[in-house]
């Protein structure tokens, strides 16, 4: 750097405010020649010129300096490295959150398909009472109105008229008849409003909730599913519930979900072996149990199908895991089923059968 | 004429009671109810001789469905007509009802005017 581009060069650094004034850096006795030090560190180097050579405890001291800068150099590095590990790791997790809400999304979807057809089953026979129940009280009304009217004529002709007994018995039946309408179309609506419940999820509060008459309800529409379904099989369904049971505190919309998950894989299984069934007097049954002790309730779903292999007992429950083909199976729903009953407080394990078939046991806290 | 009519369903009763009232005051038809396959194979064996001439049944019923007891019903009283009725419309229950010998396949919400018209061609015959 010559000496005109020097102090072309301070001029400005006192321009933009970098330096005081150049006084300080404008000598009389400049020196032209210069003795250079270099000091390399890990990502740079210091360089120190002087009129003389420095001497050992000088370059000591600048030698320290270099180091000092170097680890100071280092912290920064290491800092902005961890700042950007951080937003990495942050951004993985934002994606990680949204892909696990839409499976949980999607399993949620599978299982209301499982349900679509039981509930179209389900709502077919109180239509049936509704639509048929109705026709024939406007069929009675009709008649009570002809016989009134054969009434009013033989009074007209001075003859003896009917004694209304005809008519108070119809009326006894359009009441019946009415009340019947009002029953099946109260059951119609308790199968719509918990499809809805299940499909767009409620408060996701726990309520007290009597936890048999939901599982008659969603073992009910599971199975009509399973019958509507692709390759239906004939299950005798056996529910042993505890009659003592009262109210368990639990999140209907989801708990539902992990009946409908067990049921569906008991069914499955169930399946698979009257398929490979050679002795053709297999009778695949499905048995539910709930038991109400102190503390707790316990609730087995227990099928008579293949049972698990003790190779994959302990892999089951892994989201992704399935032992079906295709499209057949998610892997999600007994992972799912595990963290809703953990979410509850409670634990969900599969038992070790001595005979056949699988047996789930879900336990949960009832205070 | 003696018909039967099997549902797990005990509202079916008052129902076919009420809507096939006419017939059966005026002593056409007959009809007896079961509420479950089983119930009704032992009603049919009871009978000696049968008088069952006719059964409607459901097809999803808890224990034996309906088609079970098609089979069972076409094997030990092959006299006996039998007709289908289900919340089920898909075809795969029809097809399978139909290859097993079934005379007719209604699905609920039953229509009682074809039931009606049904019962009416199988007693003109
Ligand atoms: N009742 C059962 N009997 C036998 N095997 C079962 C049973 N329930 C679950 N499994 C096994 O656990 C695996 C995982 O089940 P799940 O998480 O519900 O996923 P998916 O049903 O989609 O395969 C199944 O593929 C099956 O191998
Ligand atoms: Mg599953
Ligand atoms: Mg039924």
């Amino acid at each position: 750097m010559n000496e005109a581009a020097f102090a072309e060069y301070t001029k400005n650094l006192v321009q933009q405010g970098a330096v005081g004034s150049d006084e300080k850096y404008v000598t009389e006795n400049r020196p032209t020649d210069l003795y250079l030090h270099f000091l390399p560190f890990l990502q740079g180097m210091l360089y120190v010129g002087n009129d003389a050579p420095l001497k050992e405890q000088e370059l000591q001291l600048v030698q320290n300096l270099a180091e000092a800068f170097s680890t100071a150099y280092a912290r920064y590095e290491d800092f902005t490295k961890l700042e950007a590990a951080k937003s990495a790791v942050e951004a993985a997790m934002d994606e990680l959150r949204a892909t696990q809400s839409q499976l949980v999304q999607q399993e949620k979807l599978a299982s209301l398909g499982q349900l679509t057809a039981g509930i179209a089953h389900e709502i077919k026979n109180p239509l049936n009472f509704v639509n048929n129940f109705s026709e024939v009280s406007i069929e009675m009304i009709e008649e009570v109105l002809e016989e009134r009217e054969k009434t009013r004529l033989s009074d007209r002709l001075g003859r003896e008229s009917t004694d209304g007994t005809l008519v108070d018995d119809i009326l006894k039946d359009i009441k019946v008849n009415l009340q019947k309408i009002h029953k099946h179309g109260t059951r119609a609506n308790g199968i719509v409003t918990s499809m809805l419940l299940h499909a767009r999820g409620g408060s996701g509060k726990k309520e007290p909730t009597d936890l048999n008459a939901l599982v008659r309800e969603y073992v009910n529409l599971c199975f009509h599913g399973m019958r509507a379904g692709k390759n239906p099989i004939h299950v005798e369904i056996v529910l042993d519930l505890d009659t003592e049971m009262g109210l368990t505190p639990l999140v209907k919309e989801d708990f539902t979900r992990v009946i409908i998950n067990l049921c569906t894989n008991a069914f499955d299984a169930m399946r698979s072996k009257s398929i490979s069934d050679q002795s053709g007097n297999y009778v695949p049954r499905l048995r539910i149990t709930t038991k109400k002790e102190a503390q707790t309730m316990t609730m087995v779903v227990e099928d008579n199908g293949p049972g698990i292999p003790d190779e994959i007992k302990d892999k089951i429950m892994q989201p992704f895991f399935t032992t079906k083909k295709g499209t057949e199976g998610t892997g999600l729903g007994l992972s799912i089923s595990h963290d809703i009953v953990k979410a509850h407080g409670g634990s969900l394990n599969v038992e070790i059968k001595e005979s056949e078939g699988s047996a789930f046991v879900i336990q949960l806290p009832i205070v | 004429m003696k018909f039967l009519v099997v549902d797990d369903e005990k509202d079916v009763e008052i129902l076919f009671r009420q809507k096939l009232r006419k017939e059966i005051s005026s002593g056409e038809i007959e009809i007896e109810f079961a509420f479950s396959a089983n119930e009704a194979l032992e009603l049919l064996r009871s009978r000696k001789p049968p008088d069952v001439m006719y059964i409607f049944s459901d097809i999803n019923m808890p224990g034996m469905t309906g088609l079970d007891l098609l089979d069972k019903v076409k094997v030990e009283f092959p006299e006996i007509k039998v007709s289908m009725i289900s919340a089920y419309g898909d075809g795969e229950n029809y097809d399978r009802a139909m290859s097993s010998g079934a005379k007719g396949f209604f699905t609920k919400p039953i229509d009682f005017d074809t039931l009606k018209e049904e019962i009416q061609g199988f007693l003109n015959k």
